[in-house]
């Protein structure tokens, strides 16, 4: 009779660990949810406040007519290509290391792109007629323009919106069905009805493979298109600085560059928070950097190409946006470079740093920082010195836009935190179907290979 | 030239040799338009409302300083960077070649603002107020806007739709001179002539002609309906 294949541990007992999240939350979590939860009401009264008085409650005047909310939006849609990118590439390519990992990366993209989708509702004017850009027949017989931008981009964020979370739920439902199986009561119902009674069988496994298959095929190009999107708001403008044609490549660089890293940070909370050592090595750290350091090295290039032509070209009016903004926003444009160039490449170039969790957390962090920046630098010095030098001016973010920037800083931690309570936060069957196929089977006195194989 | 589906194509000519740069125009826009009114506070903060503004630009170095003045209002481009832009046709384009702007359709993305190269759009910040007794002086004629919504030069628009329904009743089309928008009818200089370009024998479409004429950033061939003119002799003033 064959043994059980032979792991270190049994199947509850990893289970038991890759669910550990899903106990009975400690004062701790509540804390912690009751403290996110406060900074977003915190967020939410400033925006009221801003709904009931008018935007002059924030920093931005004319020629500024954009901020820190369309660059909270650019910012958030950029850390939402980790997830989704992140993992359907790594489904694609076929690299286990990522099993561990994917579960945080897509839930990450859905929750970034929801906390995205709410900065351009938050901008308007009249935020109360948000709904005359949503194309519904109406008696009037009025349209959304299709040949804006922003109609691009609603478009864009919404398919995004729903096919990160199909993606999302598919990889869960084997997953809910573990959890259905462990729990009773209400819980065991609630579940019950999430995983759509998953049963585990060949069929419904060969069916899943080839969905989630197809669908990390299909989110790729999704996602390509939401940022090239959100570059064309800038580049298809007449704006100097901004009417640039590699706008989009380089947007959806630096979404990857800070996706990520924002992975790689939520890595190492979850890692220390669950205490998934074994599970989240230092060989995922390892490959992670090795990605971070190849994007890196893209947006530098990306960067310098767009730099290096405007001042080869030496364009006046061109030229005046980019000496401004050297010279105005000098420690800025520092922490930038330094944080999406210079660090990681220098850093990462290296094994045992890639390896060091303190070393990482340093790098991945410093590149957020630096990719909120540099959306910022895109935004404001462009918009303060436009074409005409008599209506140039400055802007400083107001108190409101900072509340409502750490306010979706604290709602996407905060449905984070809940999700990781409620939901698998590691990819439990394909964390222990990896497990399987390298497990060896004994036949006889022999140990060979498992005959489900590598993939 | 594109088909034109109206006689009329509205534009402007100002003639900068004669801009004597007193803001008379300024006012009686204000005056006209029910443009908010603005504290001090407001304009410092960069968000003054005005449509129509005087640039003053110092040439030259002192005691040889000169002063040139540039009167700059929304240029109603034919091919407009803010309208494509807005998602709801809040701004758009009228068959007289006018560039309208549909305030209560706005929803406030200020994206249009940010497109615009000559930066004459403005918007609400503030809500804004007509102590009395400034409120008499409100005209019927436009609407006040709310705040949250952008607003710019209409060219005087109700003026021309007054003029449009008289011509029509009388089975006419509307004659050379007979609209002028508030800013050129206030000029002490006759720097601004208003007038029908598609008619080659307008006044406007005559002056539009001079060898003294540009367009403002003309580069970037937003083809706008307002025409400078400047030179003559006289560069240096």
């Amino acid at each position: 009779m064959s043994e059980p294949p032979v792991t270190t541990k049994s199947v509850s007992q990893v289970n038991d660990e890759l669910l550990s999240s899903l106990r009975p939350p400690t004062l701790g979590w509540y804390l912690l949810a009751f403290f996110l939860g406060a900074v977003v009401a915190c967020g939410l009264a400033a925006f009221t406040w801003q709904m009931m008085n008018g935007m002059y409650v924030t920093g931005k005047n004319r020629p500024v007519m954009w901020g820190f909310y369309i660059t909270g939006f650019v910012f958030w849609v950029g850390l939402s290509h980790s997830g989704t990118m992140v993992s359907s590439i790594l489904r694609l390519s076929r690299a286990h290391w990522r099993r561990p990992i994917l579960r945080a990366a897509e839930a990450m993209t859905v929750f970034c792109i929801t906390v995205a989708g709410l900065f351009p509702l938050i901008h308007l004017g009249r935020n109360w007629t948000f709904f005359y850009m949503i194309p519904y027949p109406n008696q009037r017989g009025l349209w959304p323009n299709f040949r804006s931008p922003l109609l691009w981009d609603m478009t864009a964020i919404t398919a995004y919106i729903i096919g990160s979370t199909l993606f999302l739920y598919l990889g869960l439902l084997p997953d809910l069905a573990v959890v259905r199986d462990r729990t009773t009561g209400w819980r065991h119902k609630v579940y019950a009805v999430l995983a759509m009674g998953w049963r585990g069988s060949a069929r419904e496994w060969s069916i899943y493979h080839k969905a989630s298959t197809l669908m990390a095929a299909l989110i790729i190009p999704v996602a390509v298109s939401v940022h090239s999107i959100v570059a064309w708001d800038f580049a298809v403008t007449v704006v100097p600085g901004w009417h640039s044609t590699i706008f989009p490549p380089y947007f959806v660089i630096g979404a990857i560059l800070s996706g990520v890293a924002a992975v790689i940070t939520l890595m190492i909370i979850i890692r220390k928070i669950f205490r998934l050592e074994e599970y989240l090595t230092p060989l995922h750290f390892d490959n992670m950097g090795k990605l971070l350091l190849v994007i890196s090295l893209l947006w530098t290039y990306a960067y310098f190409v767009e730099v290096h032509i405007t001042w080869y070209a030496h364009e006046p009016i061109e030229w005046e946006v980019f000496s401004f903004l050297s010279s105005n926003y000098t420690p800025q444009l520092l922490i930038m470079l330094v944080g999406n160039s210079l660090l990681p490449i220098i850093f990462l170039c290296f094994r045992k740093m890639r390896r060091s969790i303190g070393v990482m957390l340093m790098v991945s962090l410093w590149v957020n920082v630096a990719m909120f920046i540099e959306r910022f630098l895109i935004i404001v010095p462009t918009l303060s010195h436009k074409n005409m030098p008599f209506a140039w001016g400055t802007y400083s973010p107001s108190l409101v836009e900072t509340l409502v920037n750490l306010a979706a800083l604290a709602g996407f931690a905060l449905l984070f935190t809940l999700f990781a309570k409620f939901f698998p936060i590691v990819a439990l069957s394909d964390v222990r179907e990896l497990e399987l196929r390298e497990a060896k089977v004994p036949m006889g006195r022999a140990r060979l290979s498992s005959i489900a194989g590598k993939e | 030239m594109e088909k034109l589906t109206s006689p009329y194509k509205w534009g402007m000519v100002i003639d900068l040799d004669r801009c004597t740069g007193c803001g008379a125009c300024v006012v009686a826009c204000q005056a006209e338009n029910n443009v908010g009114i603005c504290e001090k506070q407001e304009i410092a903060e960069g968000r003054n409302m005005h449509w129509l503004r005087i640039e003053r630009f110092w040439v030259g170095e002192y005691p040889d300083v000169r002063v040139r003045f540039l009167p700059v209002m929304c240029q109603h481009c034919q091919d407009a960077p803010c309208e494509p832009v807005c998602p709801v046709y809040a701004s758009y384009h009228n068959p007289d070649g006018l560039n309208g702007q549909v305030y209560n359709r706005c929803v406030g993305t200020r994206y249009c603002g940010n497109n615009c190269p000559y930066a004459v759009r403005v918007f609400n910040f503030y809500p804004h107020e007509w102590p009395k007794p400034l409120d008499n002086q409100l005209s019927p004629d436009i609407t006040v806007r709310a705040r949250g919504v952008m607003e710019k030069c209409s060219f005087c628009i109700q003026r021309i739709r007054r003029a449009k329904e008289e011509s029509s009743a009388e089975g006419r089309t509307i004659q050379d001179g007979e609209i002028q928008p508030a800013c050129a009818q206030t000029c002490p200089a006759e720097a601004m002539t208003f007038g029908n370009l598609a008619d080659p024998a307008s006044r406007a479409a005559r002056l539009a002609r001079s060898p003294r004429r540009f367009h403002l950033l003309e580069h970037l061939g937003t083809h706008p309906s307002v025409v400078y003119l400047k030179g003559g002799g006289r560069e240096h003033v």
